[in-house]
């Protein structure tokens, strides 16, 4: 299980990376999309990777090794709204930058 | 009440921020009464913040656990006396600037005063908070408000330098949040306090993975603080920026230096066992380098507007230089030189928007919304006045305070500039152990260099802007825009008269950073009673 969210959390930030370097205003908006979805599973696998164990302690609190450790999907939720609103006004510039200059260059202006 | 003074600094600008987005932007005394009303009393609240701080040199910390939960899962607010100074230059400049900008620059679109009270909720929050990740959540509203305040006014322009700033910060905070997880994964606990207890007993198969968190959480700090490779993006965006926007994020680089001196000091400081001094050697050569690089910027700069950047990124360069220093009057000094240059700088935006563009960049001023017609004013002169040399009072108000900006820039006698520089140069001097051979000689040599090309820099400016060029438009002045300025300086100067006070409260501030055990002892002393 490790090794596929590792490979999940290298691909979606090499192609982040890839996308945040590109000149076109839409792609470096996916771009960070995208590698805030890698820092998000980052965040979570911190926590330790376990199947079917609660978050909660319910009832009767049994041993703590059946629990998974609730912070980490704290902590994952502020950033999920944080990076979500943040790119929301980013999308809000873009889309401004595009009436203004006419072009979605983030540059504001083509090379050629 | 002392203990939950901690709190004021933060809910303060957040509600006033509120109230102020009710108003809507159509009352305008009620706006301008709520912003100067909630600006002086967050002023008083940050000096009695810092009094309570300061009372009796073995004092503790003041900690405060919102809803006294125990420090594992709490919201942690710890003032000593670094956060507390921290927050007085905040809030002091926070009051300035919206002084400043009511009588012009805050009707230039909607919400100028809100946004700046969320502004300086996150400065606050960020410089009180114990914890990485309330610190991360705090970054995240005073960018966020920042955003706001770079468009403000709008243009072409300010929207391309916005878009920038905005990717930028945003991949930064990612690399923050990768940095946070990998410390929390490797300790399990993301409170400042508990993280300095236990790094000394990491086992060392996971030192490696701290360090590497430490490391990526460093490049956000050095982004954020514009820092040589990664501050680029600074003298763009901030003269772009209205300047009491610039004036007001001449404190936000300032959080990125604070963040890596509250965190070098506390988890790799001398007590760290294995990591301690961990990247000190690689923060120096950043604040070496983006000393140099601001220097070169300042003498290449042909407009006000860049000329305060660039002695922006030569005052964030020698403070990273400054504060891997283990040395508490090398750190005391530097605290001093942290707030004049902050001060100094901000004043310095201030008038860069009096003055107006200058040399032949094509920006063009904001427009102004008063009646006020360039060439209606030319007109007046017609060739029957014949210019009597009398200076103005706006022209003899500005050079005045242009002159004061840099002297503290280049820090000349008799302002504060130059008590600063000597309070940091006397300890280097003495050369005291550095992050690598030779560096406290480096940073000396670089300080003072950069002090002599500084004022040759802005000594140009100046003939050029009021001997060079009989044909500028006259500057106007506004009381609102007077007034704080001059208050800035006379703060200023009550700070070179005075200066054994604040200079005596840096020493014991040093004093206390040098001592981590003090601040853990005051963080965590406090779950044995709940």
């Amino acid at each position: 299980m490790e090794i596929v969210l590792a490979a999940a959390i290298g691909v979606l930030t090499t192609s982040g990376v890839w996308l945040v370097l590109r000149p076109r205003t839409f792609q470096v908006i996916v771009g960070l999309t995208l590698l805030s979805y890698a820092v998000t599973l980052c965040i979570f696998a911190t926590g330790g990777l376990r199947i079917g164990a609660e978050p909660v302690l319910r009832e009767k609190a049994g041993e703590l090794v059946n629990y998974a450790d609730p912070l980490p999907q704290a902590l994952v939720l502020t950033a999920i709204v944080i990076s979500f609103a943040t790119t929301a006004l980013l999308l809000v510039v873009i889309l401004a930058a595009r009436g203004l200059t006419g072009v979605d260059h983030v540059d504001g202006k083509d090379r050629d | 009440m002392a203990a939950h003074l901690p709190v004021l600094p933060i809910l303060l600008p957040l509600l006033i921020g509120a109230l102020l987005l009710l108003t809507g932007g159509r009352r305008r005394r009620l706006e301008a009464a709520l912003a100067v009303g909630g600006c002086i009393v967050l002023l008083v609240a940050a000096v009695a913040l810092a009094r309570a701080v300061d009372a009796g040199d073995g004092s503790l910390a003041i900690t405060n656990r919102l809803g006294n939960w125990p420090s594992a899962v709490a919201i942690v607010l710890v003032a000593d006396r670094l956060a507390a100074l921290m927050v007085l230059l905040a809030s002091t400049l926070g009051l300035l600037n919206t002084a400043f900008a009511l009588s012009r620059w805050s009707r230039l679109g909607p919400y100028y005063n809100a946004l700046s009270q969320f502004l300086l909720m996150g400065l606050n929050g960020a410089f009180l908070t114990g914890d990485l990740f309330n610190l991360f959540v705090f970054f995240e509203i005073l960018l966020a408000a920042s955003y706001g305040l770079l468009l403000h006014g709008s243009g072409e322009r300010r929207v391309s330098v916005g878009l920038h700033y905005i990717a930028l910060n945003l991949a930064a905070s990612l690399l923050f949040l990768i940095g946070v997880s990998a410390i929390f994964g490797v300790t399990g606990t993301l409170n400042m306090a508990m993280l300095a207890e236990r790094i000394p007993a990491l086992p060392d198969g996971t030192r490696g993975l701290l360090h590497a968190g430490a490391a990526v959480l460093a490049i956000a700090f050095l982004t954020k603080a514009a820092a040589w490779p990664l501050g680029f993006w600074l003298p763009r965006a901030y003269e772009a920026a209205v300047p009491p926007a610039a004036a007001m994020f001449a404190i936000m680089t300032k959080v990125g230096v604070y963040a890596i001196l509250r965190l070098g000091f506390l988890l790799f400081g001398a007590d760290a066992g294995a990591s301690a001094g961990f990247g000190r050697g690689w923060v120096f050569t950043a604040g070496v380098v983006t000393l140099a690089v601001g220097v070169v910027g300042i003498l290449a700069a042909r407009d006000l507007g860049r000329l305060a950047g660039y002695s922006l990124l030569i005052s964030v360069g020698t403070l990273l230089g400054m504060i891997v220093f283990a040395d508490a009057a090398a750190i005391a000094g530097g605290l001093f030189y942290l707030v004049v240059s902050t001060l100094g700088v901000a004043a310095f935006f201030l008038l860069s928007g009096l003055i107006g563009p200058d040399g032949g960049d094509t920006f063009t001023d904001p427009p102004l919304l008063e009646a006020y017609d360039p060439e209606e004013e030319a007109g007046l002169f017609t060739e029957e006045d014949e210019r009597p040399v009398v200076i103005s009072a706006p022209v003899g108000i500005l050079s005045a305070g242009f002159l004061i900006c840099t002297l503290l820039i280049a820090g000349i006698p008799p302002l504060p500039g130059f008590l600063a520089k000597v309070a940091m140069l006397a300890p280097l001097l003495a050369a005291p152990e550095g992050p690598l051979p030779g560096a406290a000689t480096l940073l000396a040599v670089l300080v003072i260099g950069s002090s002599l090309l500084s004022l040759i820099a802005l000594a140009r400016a100046g003939i050029q802007i009021w001997w060079a060029e009989p044909n500028r438009i006259p500057p106007t002045i506004r009381l609102g825009e007077a007034a704080p300025l001059a208050l800035l300086m006379l703060a200023l100067l009550v700070l070179t008269v005075t200066a054994q006070a604040p200079l005596g409260f840096m020493q014991r501030t040093a004093a206390e950073l040098s001592e981590p055990g003090r601040y853990i002892e005051a963080v965590l002393s406090g779950d044995a009673g709940s």
